[in-house]
């Protein structure tokens, strides 16, 4: 990677955290249509970072560069760097199949597969053949059941369909199928935006627990849920990233009067 | 005739229409609020006038042709009665001719008279039927206008006629259907009666030949049913293996890997492949790939019949591929997009997606669509006629000729027939059967997708 043709100016990381994403100068195209312009940030390893702004800003299209789902769009054209852990995610030689391994994700509106609640979590392991036998894969699909706290309400039924589960719990489901492939990231596009809030008030506080494992970088509209889980917080607007910093800072001090506006309500 | 009476009906309707909705106009411009739209007082007008003119026109039409013949034949003098069904039959063709003034060879003057005297009571009958429909059209018309008025809810009832109306063509349906079966089942009740159902389902021989008259030898029938049911099979089975793998793997490709353009051509061609004409497809298997398969065999050494169960099954195959790619098309295209995010967010590649999520949530569609496509195999008539033969052997070697149940019907019921014997009787028998076997084939498929659903919404 050539930092020096992209330098990152308004990036500060606190000194004591290491950076697991960075990226520079990254542009996507879709079509003629230029969604998100320049984006230079650095994202902290084992720390929440919220992505915040108003629909259509371009938070949701960042998001998905950084496990190239925008390759599944045809129209989708990407430029700039992607760094994870110094690796570039971009060089030809990267294979998508362990990037997304070791980047997971949990969608907007909860997805499980049509299938039994034990395959959905089995799918993961499976297709990447991370489990040597029947003991081990059933040891992965527990094991993840229980971080995501859905193990002691599904334990008895894990043959039903994952699509029985209520919302909150067909979320939490895609928490643990994404965790069960043991990722280094967790990207989640809005994971609340389907749910009413006491399933939200679960997943935050999955989210507060997982911390301590995973980097995770969280898509939100909801500010308030944005300042309850997140350490960093980057706020965007009409595909620029407008102001990125600690969480406390940018909801008490922000240095953007965008930021302000909108964290204020005057917009989006 | 009729078209008079339909035309009045027509022109009748139209007045009724404009003259209902300018009534309501007129209640508007004296400063009314109408409680329907004034549309909805015409359309109201029209029902009122054709509902008795139509219902008069198809209880008189039944019942004047009945009544005039029964009163012909009673003026019939004494020894031009008819005696029995058939004399009967013949007397009433004879009068019919003379009233339609085509006439072959001697008809007697009675005869001939009393026909006049029918055609003349047919046209009176025909007239008064006119007259009595236009003022059955002018009374609907009066009571429906005197019902008229700005509170006159028009828009209610006309909602509840068109219902009504709705509800007559659904009945329609249903009673046909039921009908056509309980009569299949009726003749092969009577089939039954003559050769027993065992020597039927489970007969090995079938030649269908009933001797016409007493004396004639050699042609005793036999209606064992199983060669043409092996058939059937036989050629159902080869045109799934090349319609199943071919439809659903290029369904796959336009759904999941087709860019927009060849998408938006290549589909449109397939779905050409299922309007061509099932005969074109017969003599393209004729005289094409049944020449190409027997003399590919000769080269191989094989026996080869001119006429085979492989030439059919594969031109048939050929033409119900549309049947089932265009079905799987959409039914995987109606797998959620979101689907196959969450496997891609996995790290599955896009056939690991495609045969992991995308075809177990599509596959009671793909079921379905795979069944429809047997219907259409079994069912299927010309290709078989034009490319498998007549002959009923009882075989599973796809090289020779074979026959089917469809094929049989179609043979036993062209040409002149006398509609009571054995062999006749059969094809009803045969026609049951096939319909027993694509209803156990729905129920079953039905089963089978509420067994495997994996419901994703």
């Amino acid at each position: 990677m050539d930092l020096s043709l992209s330098p990152i100016a308004h990036v500060d990381v606190p000194p004591d955290t290491r950076t697991k994403i960075r990226a520079s100068g990254v542009n996507v195209f879709y079509g003629d249509k230029h969604a998100l312009k320049d984006v230079s940030i650095a994202i902290p390893e084992k720390a929440v970072m919220a992505f915040i702004g108003p629909s259509g800003c371009g938070k949701s299209t960042f998001l998905r560069c950084i496990n190239r789902m925008n390759d599944t769009i045809d129209i989708a054209r990407i430029t700039g760097n992607i760094d994870i852990d110094g690796q570039d995610i971009y060089t030809p030689s990267l294979d998508v199949v362990q990037l997304r391994a070791r980047v997971g994700m949990v969608f907007q509106k909860p997805n499980p597969f049509p299938k039994s609640i034990f395959e959905n979590i089995a799918y993961g392991p499976r297709i990447h053949g991370i489990a040597k036998d029947k003991t081990e894969l059933e040891e992965i699909v527990v094991g993840s059941l229980k971080r995501a706290g859905l193990f002691e309400e599904v334990k008895d039924r894990l043959d039903d369909s994952g699509t029985s589960l209520s919302g909150g719990q067909q979320q939490r489901l895609c928490i643990a199928r994404a965790i069960a492939v043991s990722p280094e990231i967790i990207l989640m596009d809005e994971p609340c935006s389907a749910l009413d809030p006491i399933a939200s008030a679960k997943i935050e506080e999955l989210i507060t627990e997982l911390r301590q494992n995973f980097t995770i970088v969280i898509v939100t509209h909801s500010m308030q849920q944005a300042a309850r889980v997140s350490q960093r917080t980057a706020f965007f607007h009409l595909g620029i990233l407008v102001e990125e910093g600690a969480t406390d800072d940018i909801f008490t001090n922000p240095r953007e009067p965008r930021t302000q506006d909108y964290i204020t309500g005057r917009f989006g | 005739m009729a078209w008079i009476y339909f035309l009045v009906v027509a022109v009748f309707a139209v007045l009724g229409f404009y003259a209902g909705r300018s009534r309501a106009h007129a209640f508007r411009e004296n400063g009314h609020n109408l409680h329907s739209l004034p549309g909805y007082h015409g359309y109201f007008v029209i029902l009122a006038i054709i509902v008795p003119m139509l219902v008069l026109f198809a209880i008189w039409s039944t019942a004047e042709t009945r009544l005039l013949e029964t009163q012909a034949l009673h003026s019939l003098p004494a020894a031009f009665q008819p005696t029995d069904d058939l004399s009967r039959a013949t007397r009433l063709r004879e009068i019919h001719n003379v009233a339609s003034g085509q006439t072959f060879g001697e008809v007697p003057p009675e005869v001939r008279s009393v026909g006049e005297a029918f055609a003349h009571n047919l046209t009176l009958s025909h007239w008064a039927k006119l007259v009595l429909g236009m003022a059955f059209g002018a009374f609907g018309y009066l009571w429906a206008t005197r019902r008229l008025s700005p509170h006159f809810r028009a828009r209610n009832t006309v909602e509840r006629a068109v219902k009504l109306i709705l509800l007559a063509c659904s009945i329609v349906a249903v009673l046909t259907t039921v009908g056509i079966v309980f009569s299949v089942l009726f003749e092969t009740f009577r089939f039954f009666a003559r050769v027993p159902w065992w020597e039927f389902l489970f007969g090995f021989q079938w030649s269908p030949q009933t001797a016409i008259r007493a004396d004639q030898v050699g042609s005793s029938g036999a209606f064992g049913a199983v060669p043409l049911f092996v058939g059937t099979t036989l050629i159902m089975v080869i045109a799934m293996c090349v319609a199943g793998p071919i439809g659903l793997f290029s369904a796959i490709y336009m759904a999941e890997y087709a860019s927009p353009r060849v998408r938006s051509i290549a589909k449109p061609v397939l779905e050409v492949l299922a309007g061509v004409p099932t005969v074109v497809f017969g003599f393209f298997a004729a005289l094409t790939v049944a020449p190409l398969i027997r003399s590919a065999g000769e080269a191989l050494g094989l026996d080869v019949a001119s006429e085979s169960a492989l030439a059919a099954g594969l031109v048939m195959g050929v033409m119900i591929i549309p049947f089932v790619s265009s079905l799987s098309d959409d039914v995987i295209n109606a797998v959620p997009q979101s689907l196959r995010d969450g496997s891609y967010g996995m790290g599955a590649t896009k056939s690991e997606t495609i045969k992991k999520v995308v075809l177990p949530a599509a596959l009671p569609g793909i079921v379905s669509a795979f069944m429809l496509a047997i219907s259409r195999a079994v069912g299927e008539t010309m290709i078989v006629v034009m490319a498998a033969g007549l002959s009923a052997n009882l075989t599973f070697n796809p090289l020779e000729a074979v026959t089917t149940v469809t094929v049989q019907i179609k043979t036993l019921l062209t040409g002149d027939q006398e509609f009571d014997s054995a062999k006749t009787l059969s094809a009803f028998a045969l026609g049951f059967v096939l319909f027993f076997f694509t209803l156990a084939m729905n129920f079953v498929a039905l089963q089978v997708v509420r067994r495997y659903r994996e419901q994703y919404d």
